[in-house]
């Protein structure tokens, strides 16, 4: 089973020092509003390649106001596999990776470790901006397959490119062409992985017994129809250099994908649903994600829970701790108080964080 | 000789500071061991560098660095195979060259496409590089740029002004020389299966 067993954060965010040991097992967190436990989540989502669940820079990371540099240690083990995993960052550079005791790009945690979060603020997913549910697609994704993440930045960098020559007007339009064959490359495995990460998702509602709403999902466009294969891109691509010269930027291509749910026993869109609703197919969508990822890699990723049992009654809390503990996931979860994890009984391990005069205090239980 | 004064120092550690891969803190070092081994080190390096200054200079063929107009490898007849490599820049000359398994010609582009950058094909050497095709009876072309976005970028857009006019290869992807496929990422994985070869 993946996990972490050993964390250490370093003047990161309210944290000066703390260090926590852990098994296997569910991880409680629970402490008063403001303490520090979604910054401790937060740094484990840093196991996975990106900024982590707050989309934050490194420089916000730092403890402030010394904002000097952060760092976090820990030891990720998989079965028989254990690495060694620090992040350091310094005078507010994004962080430097390094496994084992060697440097590697970020894109490498991807190979050792999964991680997916479910925060407050994706409560509104549903029916906010498309980013949102692409960034959640995108870390669904990532988790089926890790090169996912390079085959992003590398979409996104030749997009970039092909956007400074639709702000320059520039007219050779063999370079376009040649920008556009990277885009085309990149983003048709962008879709492929997508659609092939909503099928396992897919497969895996279906064969589940969970208290939690099946939601059906589908890739769509905020756009015109995205083409999927890469011929298909590169031609859209071409035909939208006039188009995308007068907006200054590429209209066309995955980067406009958009993620369309429907509550499927209603068959109501998602974004009609009640708060409620909406958080339950979340919450579904995220234990489907990690069944299949089990059934899949035999090890389910780390799941980080901010503030999620507080938002679901005695009975439907009791049933997300049931069927956490069947896939046997490393499920960091917050709330304010003690009794709101009474239910896991002997099968989590607890933390308390405080805080004291503007530092968290971590304590384990 | 006099003892170098404390500036002379410090000039000396902040010009090689300002060498790739050398920070304040290895400059002083290398300059501390630098003057440890004055006689059999740091002079014969200051000759070296003052020969290289007045010397240096790019190959007007290729691009390459050498100390004559036309480069060693250029002037060399033995070398006008038919076969020319076009590298990013001169590191990735001298590379190949150490491995020493290419006896044709090689052409320096200068860096890759990137409007980011501000580089576009005029900053880097294609219009010679369509020259040289015709000059020197080329019969093929061999891209030998990265895998990175704008290497890629590159390619393809060298691939389309000159297809027409011979032929075109690039280097092959795959499992490294050593390599243990349990080691290697998804994507080398991938591109070594589709250069697959038939046994
Ligand atoms: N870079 C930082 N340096 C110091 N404190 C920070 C930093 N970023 C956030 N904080 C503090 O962390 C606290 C919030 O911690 P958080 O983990 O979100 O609390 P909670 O326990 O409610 O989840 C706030 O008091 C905030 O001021
Ligand atoms: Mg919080
Ligand atoms: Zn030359």
């Amino acid at each position: 089973m993946l996990h972490l067993e050993h964390l250490t954060l370093s003047h990161f965010r309210s944290h000066r020092r703390a260090e926590v040991h852990v098994d296997a097992r569910p991880v409680a967190i629970y402490g008063p509003n403001g303490a520090g436990k979604t910054n401790l989540i937060e740094a484990v989502s840093l196991f996975s390649p990106g900024r982590g669940l707050r989309r934050a820079s490194a420089q916000e990371m730092a403890r402030r106001p010394e904002s000097l540099g952060w760092k976090i240690t820990g030891m990720l083990r998989a079965g028989g596999d254990a690495h060694e995993v620090a992040f350091t960052s310094e005078g507010g550079a994004s962080r430097n990776v390094t496994i084992d005791g060697k440097p590697a790009p970020q894109t490498a945690l991807g190979r050792i470790s999964r991680v997916l979060w479910l925060i407050p603020s994706m409560d509104r997913l549903w029916i906010e901006a498309p980013e949102g549910r692409r960034r959640f697609l995108d870390r669904m994704t990532l988790s089926f397959f890790p090169d996912h993440a390079q085959a992003t930045l590398d979409y996104e960098k030749a997009m970039r490119e092909r956007n400074r020559l639709l702000k320059d007007e520039v007219r050779d339009a063999g370079w376009y062409a040649a920008v556009e064959a990277q885009m085309a490359r990149t983003g048709a495995v962008l879709t492929a992985n997508r659609q092939s990460a909503l099928a396992r998702i897919a497969a895996a509602q279906a064969g589940a017994e969970t208290a939690f709403p099946a939601a059906d999902l589908e890739l769509t466009s905020t756009e015109a129809d995205i083409p999927e294969d890469e011929a298909g891109l590169r031609a859209a691509l071409a035909e939208s250099r006039f188009r995308d010269i007068a907006a200054g930027r590429t209209l066309v291509g995955p980067h406009r994908a958009d993620l369309y749910g429907v509550f499927a026993a209603k068959g109501i869109p998602a974004s009609d649903c009640s708060t409620g609703e909406q958080k339950a197919l979340l919450i579904s969508l995220i234990l489907a994600n990690a069944r299949a990822l089990a059934a899949d890699t035999g090890a389910p990723p780390l799941l980080l829970l901010d503030e999620v049992a507080a938002h679901l009654d005695a009975g439907r809390r009791a049933a997300l701790y049931a069927e956490i503990g069947a896939l046997g996931a490393q499920a960091w979860m917050t709330g304010t108080g003690p009794e709101l994890f009474e239910e896991l009984g002997e099968g989590a391990q607890r933390l308390e964080v405080t805080e004291d005069a503007g530092l968290s205090v971590v304590r384990a239980l | 000789m006099s003892r170098p004064n404390r500036s002379e120092i410090d000039t000396l550690i902040d010009l090689l500071a300002r060498l790739p891969g050398l920070g304040p803190r290895s400059a002083r070092r290398a300059v501390l061991f630098l003057i440890r081994k004055r006689g059999i080190l740091l002079q014969p390096l200051a000759e070296a560098m003052q020969a290289v200054a007045q010397n240096a200079r790019e190959c007007l063929n290729c691009g390459n660095v050498g100390t004559t107009e036309i480069c060693e490898i250029c002037s060399d007849d033995t070398r006008a195979n038919g076969l020319l490599c076009v590298v990013e820049d001169v590191a990735d000359l001298w590379a190949m060259e150490r491995a020493g398994a290419f006896r044709g010609r090689y052409h320096v582009l200068g860096g890759t496409l990137s409007a980011l950058d501000g580089v576009g094909p005029d900053e880097l050497r294609i219009p010679q590089l369509k020259d040289r095709i015709a000059g020197e009876e080329i019969t093929e072309v061999i891209l030998a740029l990265n895998q990175t976005v704008d290497g890629q970028t590159t390619a393809h857009y060298i691939a389309d002004q000159i297809e027409d006019r011979v032929a075109l290869s690039s280097l092959a992807q795959g499992v490294p020389i050593g390599g243990e496929l349990d080691y290697l990422d998804d994507g080398t994985i991938g591109a070594a299966l589709n250069a697959r070869k038939r046994l």
